[in-house]
């Protein structure tokens, strides 16, 4: 198992051909408090870049994009009744949607934890 | 922190939107208001004065009463909203930051008679609000535990002389503290010590107002929309509907008869959705009747809530109508105002 990151803040935890996906403890400090997170359904076949959910903060909405192509297998069900878990476990019980991978050669392209927190560094 | 009409306000302090707007409806919060306008207008003319600037009745104010209202313009539109109180003969107005600037021309061009403006800028302003406002403060002056919703009274604390009003802008009962701004910021750290009290920020501040129904200038009224649109025609005194004699008088007189184009309503919609402000709302041809002035989530109401204005025929309470949202349509109703009950200290009569 090995876990990427996004520019957008996404991180996308890789074990074998399934991709669970979540917003990083930075961006979950950036929305504040999340009181609904919109999930998109399973069995949708998306592609990179695809808008897949909406987390409503009480300061906005921010569209989460697929970080990854491939289908939709399973949302956070747990996230209907407890939003607020994305803020308090953002990178374990706040995971938002797992992903089956259809192209491996995405994973490779996203950042690593090192890449990333001199992102986070660098934008904050 | 964010910029709000040049000054820089906190969003929220380390509990968080959600954790202050709780706080507040279960325990007390503190919220920082010293960016809005404090002004003493006194004088043989200041009735009239103010009376050609603001549609309710000053005239039959008593000493010690507050009241809510709004300055409007020729065409009838709001330029802003304001509490006049009178106290020791004199009316003390508190204004909107934005809108500050706009009051000394505007009485000076007025002026009726011996009239004196001065804005009081050493003055900053607290609100303590929320259920335990009244024990909070109890502790550190006695008097105000009898005054009424709406009343003000000069009362000294920690040797400092302050104004205080049971006033406030989230629905629950409590207080605003005027005082010069070093005293008043020891008062507010000796307020903050206390076990039931935190510190709330702008955030909350705009949650909670949304959920007790209660506008926004700048969003929910403006120079566009008159009093009558906006629900507020409670404010315009009976006896100034007779004299006619405040800006737009005509236009505001004739609405109240015919009935308003368009009305300010509450919208709830189904599921969790959020509408913000400028979301469309549309009726069953997906034809647009009006648009969100201010949307959130509600944390009492625990859901999301909406206010805004739409064509009149629509305002019935528990019509059917959509919001569109990121290019969907979501089902909502009309619902009364306010989403979560006012919990405003009454005594044996309520004030007017």
């Amino acid at each position: 198992m090995k876990i990427k990151y996004t520019k957008e803040h996404e991180w996308v935890s890789v074990d074998q051909d399934i991709a669970i996906i979540g917003i990083t403890h930075y961006a979950q400090q950036q929305l504040g408090d999340i009181v609904f997170f919109e999930a998109p359904e399973t069995g949708t076949n998306i592609k990179k870049g695809n808008e897949v959910g909406v987390v409503e903060s009480v300061k906005a909405a921010s569209e989460i994009y697929a970080p990854i192509s491939g289908e939709i297998i399973e949302v956070n069900k747990e996230l209907d009744l407890e939003p607020s878990l994305i803020n308090t476990d953002p990178e374990k019980k706040g995971w938002m949607f797992k992903i089956k991978i259809t192209d491996e050669s995405e994973i490779s392209r996203l950042m690593d934890e090192e890449s990333y927190s001199a992102f986070v560094e660098a934008s904050s | 922190m964010i910029p709000f009409a040049g000054y820089q306000l906190p969003v929220h302090f380390p509990l968080g939107v959600l954790g202050e707007h709780k706080h507040t409806r279960n325990k007390t919060g503190l919220f920082d208001v010293s960016h809005m306008g404090q002004l003493l207008v006194k004088g043989k003319g200041a009735v009239k004065t103010l009376e050609k600037l603001v549609c309710s009745d000053i005239k039959n104010l008593r000493e010690g009463q507050v009241k809510y209202t709004v300055l409007t313009n020729e065409t009838g539109g709001i330029i802003d909203d304001l509490m006049i109180s009178k106290i020791n003969d004199a009316f003390f107005l508190v204004v909107n930051a934005a809108c500050k600037t706009l009051y000394e021309p505007l009485l000076q061009l007025k002026m009726e008679g011996d009239v004196s403006i001065k804005s009081i800028k050493n003055n900053a302003l607290i609100a303590l609000q929320g259920p335990h406002a009244q024990t909070v403060l109890g502790r550190l002056s006695t008097r105000i535990s009898d005054m009424g919703f709406m009343t003000i009274i000069n009362v000294t604390i920690a040797e400092t002389p302050c104004i205080i009003s049971r006033t406030g802008y989230t629905g629950e009962d409590g207080y605003e503290i005027s005082a010069s701004h070093n005293s008043l910021e020891k008062i507010a750290k000796t307020i903050l010590d206390e076990d039931e009290v935190e510190f709330c920020g702008l955030g909350a501040r705009d949650s909670l107002r949304l959920e007790a129904g209660l506008c926004l200038y700048g969003k929910d009224i403006d120079r566009t929309t008159t009093p009558i649109e906006a629900n507020l025609a409670w404010v315009i005194g009976d006896r100034r509907i007779k004299d006619k004699t405040f800006p737009g008088a005509q236009k505001i007189i004739q609405q109240m008869k015919d009935g308003p184009k368009k009305k300010r309503v509450g919208i709830i919609p189904m599921g969790r959705t959020i509408p913000r402000e400028g979301t469309k709302i549309t009726d069953a041809h997906n034809t647009v009747i009006g648009e969100v002035t201010s949307g959130g989530f509600g944390p009492s109401l625990n859901g999301p809530l909406a206010m805004g204005y739409v064509v009149s025929d629509f305002a019935k309470l528990g019509t059917q109508v959509g919001l569109i949202i990121r290019g969907k349509e979501l089902k909502a109703k009309v619902v009364d105002l306010p989403f979560v009950p006012h919990k405003y200290f009454k005594r044996s009569k309520n004030e007017d």
